[in-house]
C-alpha cells in the first residue's frame, strides 16, 4: 500500500514473498499449535484442582496423606459422601472423621434451597414488572427514579450491609429465612437494569395490538410481553440462582445459626470449628464438592446461555 | 408578556400535575410499587443511615450516642485501618494486573485458535462454584504440612512454602486463588469484546506487513480499550471488597497478615461491637472505590475522547 506499484489485490503476496506455501502454512500451524498448548495449561491449571478435590473426597480419611504422586485414590470410598449426607450414625461419623464436628449437609441443602429458590422467584418477578414500567410506560419522574436504581447499582454492598443487619435485628429476623431472603426479595438493581434493556429492544407493535383489543397495561404484560422475553428472563434467573446460591456474607451475618445456614455458611463454619491444622478434608471435600453439584447441573443445561449471559454483563 | 410566560408555565405544570393521575401512571406506580419499596427500605434508607452512624458510638445494645466527627479523626491515627489500606492495596495491585494480564493474552489466542463451547465451559467453571468453596479447595492444595503442592516443591528441591499460614506469603496466595477463580470468566470477557472488533482492521494490518504481535499491540488491545476498562475497573473494585475467601482460609491471619479492609470492618463490628466505626469505614471504603474508578477512566478512558 505504500509504493504505487503494488495493489491490496497482490499484497499479501508482498509481505512473505520468499515464502513458498507449505512453509506458510505449517508456520500457521506450528503457531496454532503453541496456541493451543497455551489453553491445554490453563484448562490444566483450571481443572487439576478440581481433580484432586474429587480425589480427596473419594479418599478414606486414614489414606488422605498417601501416595499423593497419583491422582486416582489408594483406595476409592463413599465414606466422606455417607457421612456428609448423614448416612452414617454420630459415632460412625466421628470415628471415620477423628472430630465431632460434622458438617449437616441435608439441612444446608435443604435451607440453600429455600432461599434460593425464594430469591430467584420473587426477585426475577417483581423486578422483570419494574423494567416493563421503565422501559414501555410514561410516568411523572421516569428517569430520575431509573437513575436512583442505576445509581443503587454503584453503592458497595458493605455500605448498606450493617444498617441493614441493624434493620434485621429490629425486625426480630436475625436467623429466619425472611432475614436471609430479604434485601434481594424484592428486587435488584441489575436485574432492573438487565430487564429494561432488554423491553427496550422488543418491537411495540404487538402491545398496541393488544390495547386496541381491549387488554389492559398487566394483561399486556403478562400475555405478550413475558412470552415474548422468556429467553432473557430465564437467563436473569440462571444467574440469579447461581449468584445466590454462591452468596456468603449476607447469609453469614444474618443467617448463622444452625437452622438456617445455607451451604456456603455451612462448609465455613464447619471449617472454622475444626481443630487448626487438622479439618477433616475429607468431609470438606465431599461437602465442598456436593454443594457445587446443583450449579453445575444448571450449568450443563444452560452453558452457552450463561455463557453469554455473564459475557453481555460485561459488554453492556 | 408576563402573562403569556405564566400561561405557559402554568399549563406545563398542568400537564405535569394531570400526568400522575393518568391510567398508565397509576399502572407503572402498581408494577413498579414492590422493586420501590425494596429500593427505598434496603438501598435508599439503609445509606442514609450508614451516614448518620458515622457520626455515632453504636454497640447495636444500646441506642447510639452522638460523638460527631470523632469517627472520621480516629480513621487518621488508627494504625490497623492504614494497615488494612496498605493490604488491600497490595492486594489489588497483584491480582488485578495479573488477572487482566493473562485474561487478554489468553483471549486473543482462543480468538485466533477455537471458538469451542466445551474449552470455554471448562475456563469459566472456577466462576460458577462460590469463593468459599475456592478458598477450601485452595487451602487444602496448599496446606503446609499435608498439601499436594508442597508435596511437589519437596520433591524437586524447592522445599515446603507456608503460603496461607506465612505473613509475607498470605496476600499473593489470596489474589492467586481469586486469579484462578476469575481468570476465566475475564478472558471470556475479553474475548467477546475481540469478537466485535472489525476484522477489516486485521486485514488492513497484515497488508500493511504487521506480525501478529503487532496486530495485537497496534489493533486489538487499543479497540479493546473499553472492555478492558470495565473489566480492569470491576475487578478493582471487587477486589477492594475480598472477603469471602479470607474469611475461610485465614480469617484476618496470620498475626493480621490478611486483615484486608472487609475483614477489619467485619471484626470492627460482628467481634468488637463498634458499628459507628465500622459503618465509618465502610463508607470510607465506598469512597476510595469511587475515586478509584474515576481515577482509571480518566487515565485509561482519555484515548478514548479524544
Amino acid at each position: 500500500m505504500y509504493s504505487g506499484e503494488t495493489t491490496v489485490l497482490d499484497a499479501p503476496a508482498a509481505v512473505e514473498p520468499a515464502l513458498p506455501k507449505f512453509v506458510l502454512r505449517r508456520r500457521r500451524k506450528s503457531r496454532s499449535a503453541l496456541g493451543w498448548l497455551t489453553i491445554a495449561f490453563f484448562l490444566l491449571v483450571t481443572v487439576l484442582p478440581l481433580l484432586w478435590v474429587l480425589r480427596t473426597a473419594l479418599t478414606p480419611p486414614a489414606q488422605i496423606y498417601s501416595s499423593p504422586e497419583s491422582l486416582t485414590p489408594p483406595t476409592v470410598t463413599d465414606d466422606n459422601f455417607e457421612r456428609v449426607l448423614g448416612l452414617m450414625t454420630t459415632e460412625e461419623a466421628v470415628a471415620a472423621s477423628g472430630t465431632a464436628a460434622q458438617l449437616d449437609f441435608p439441612s444446608a441443602l435443604k435451607n440453600s434451597f429455600i432461599v434460593v429458590t425464594l430469591i430467584t422467584v420473587a426477585m426475577v418477578s417483581f423486578s422483570s414488572m419494574a423494567a416493563y414500567a421503565f422501559a414501555r410506560l410514561s410516568f411523572p419522574l421516569r428517569n430520575a427514579i431509573f437513575y436512583l436504581f442505576v445509581g443503587a447499582l454503584l453503592v458497595p454492598p458493605i455500605v448498606t450491609l450493617i444498617p441493614n443487619f441493624v434493620l434485621m435485628r429490629d425486625l426480630g429476623w436475625i436467623n429466619t429465612y425472611a432475614g436471609i431472603v430479604a434485601p434481594h426479595f424484592l428486587m435488584t438493581p441489575f436485574a432492573v437494569f438487565f430487564l429494561r434493556q432488554f423491553f427496550l429492544t422488543l418491537p411495540s407493535e404487538l402491545e398496541e395490538a393488544a390495547r386496541l383489543d381491549g387488554a389492559g397495561r398487566i394483561r399486556t404484560f403478562a400475555s405478550i410481553i413475558v412470552p415474548l422475553s422468556v429467553g432473557p428472563i430465564a437467563t436473569l434467573a440462571t444467574l440469579t440462582f447461581v449468584t445466590e446460591w454462591n452468596d456468603f456474607l449476607w447469609p453469614f451475618i444474618v443467617g448463622q445459626g444452625e437452622g438456617t445456614r445455607t451451604l456456603t455458611v455451612a462448609l465455613g463454619v464447619f471449617r472454622s470449628s475444626t481443630p487448626q491444622g487438622a479439618p477433616d478434608w475429607g468431609g470438606l471435600m465431599g461437602g465442598s464438592l456436593l454443594s457445587a453439584v446443583p450449579i453445575l447441573i444448571v450449568f450443563m443445561f444452560a452453558a452457552r446461555r450463561m455463557i453469554n449471559a455473564l459475557t453481555y454483563t460485561g459488554l453492556k | 408578556m408576563a402573562l403569556v410566560a405564566h400561561a405557559r408555565v402554568d399549563g406545563v405544570g398542568r400537564r405535569w400535575l394531570a400526568s400522575w393521575g393518568t391510567r398508565e401512571a397509576g399502572a407503572a406506580w402498581l408494577f413498579m410499587l414492590p422493586a420501590l419499596v425494596g429500593l427505598f427500605v434496603f438501598h435508599i434508607l439503609p445509606l442514609w443511615r450508614a451516614v448518620g452512624y458515622t457520626f455515632t458510638d453504636f454497640d447495636l445494645f444500646s441506642d447510639p450516642t452522638n460523638v460527631g466527627l470523632d469517627n472520621y479523626s480516629r480513621l487518621f491515627s488508627d494504625d490497623q485501618f492504614l494497615r488494612a489500606i496498605r493490604l488491600t492495596a497490595t492486594y489489588v495491585v497483584i491480582n488485578v494486573p495479573v488477572q487482566v494480564g493473562i485474561a487478554l493474552g489468553l483471549a486473543a489466542i482462543l480468538d485466533k485458535v477455537t471458538a469451542s463451547i466445551l474449552v470455554r465451559a471448562v475456563l469459566i467453571l472456577p466462576f460458577l462454584i462460590s469463593n468459599v468453596v475456592a478458598g477450601l479447595v485452595w487451602l487444602w492444595i496448599l496446606d503446609p504440612a499435608i498439601g499436594i503442592v508442597n508435596h511437589f516443591l519437596d520433591l524437586v528441591g524447592v522445599g515446603s512454602q507456608a503460603f496461607l499460614g506465612s505473613e509475607t506469603q498470605a496476600i499473593p496466595t489470596i489474589a492467586f486463588i481469586n486469579v484462578w477463580r476469575h481468570l476465566g470468566f475475564s478472558t471470556l470477557l475479553l474475548v467477546a469484546g475481540i469478537a466485535t472488533i472489525d476484522r477489516a482492521l486485521y486485514e488492513a494490518a497484515k497488508v500493511d506487513g504487521a506480525s501478529e504481535w503487532q496486530q495485537f499491540r497496534r489493533v486489538t488491545v487499543p479497540m479493546l480499550r473499553p472492555v478492558l476498562l470495565f473489566v480492569t475497573v470491576t475487578s478493582v473494585v471487587g477486589s477492594l471488597q475480598i472477603f469471602d475467601t479470607i474469611a475461610v482460609t485465614t480469617e484476618g491471619g496470620p498475626g493480621g497478615a490478611t486483615r484486608v479492609f472487609m475483614w477489619y470492618i467485619y471484626e470492627l463490628a460482628f467481634k468488637r461491637f463498634d458499628f459507628g466505626y465500622a459503618t465509618t469505614l465502610a463508607v470510607a471504603l465506598f469512597v476510595i472505590a469511587a475515586i478509584v474508578s474515576v481515577l482509571q477512566f480518566r487515565v485509561f478512558g482519555r484515548d478514548n475522547r479524544a
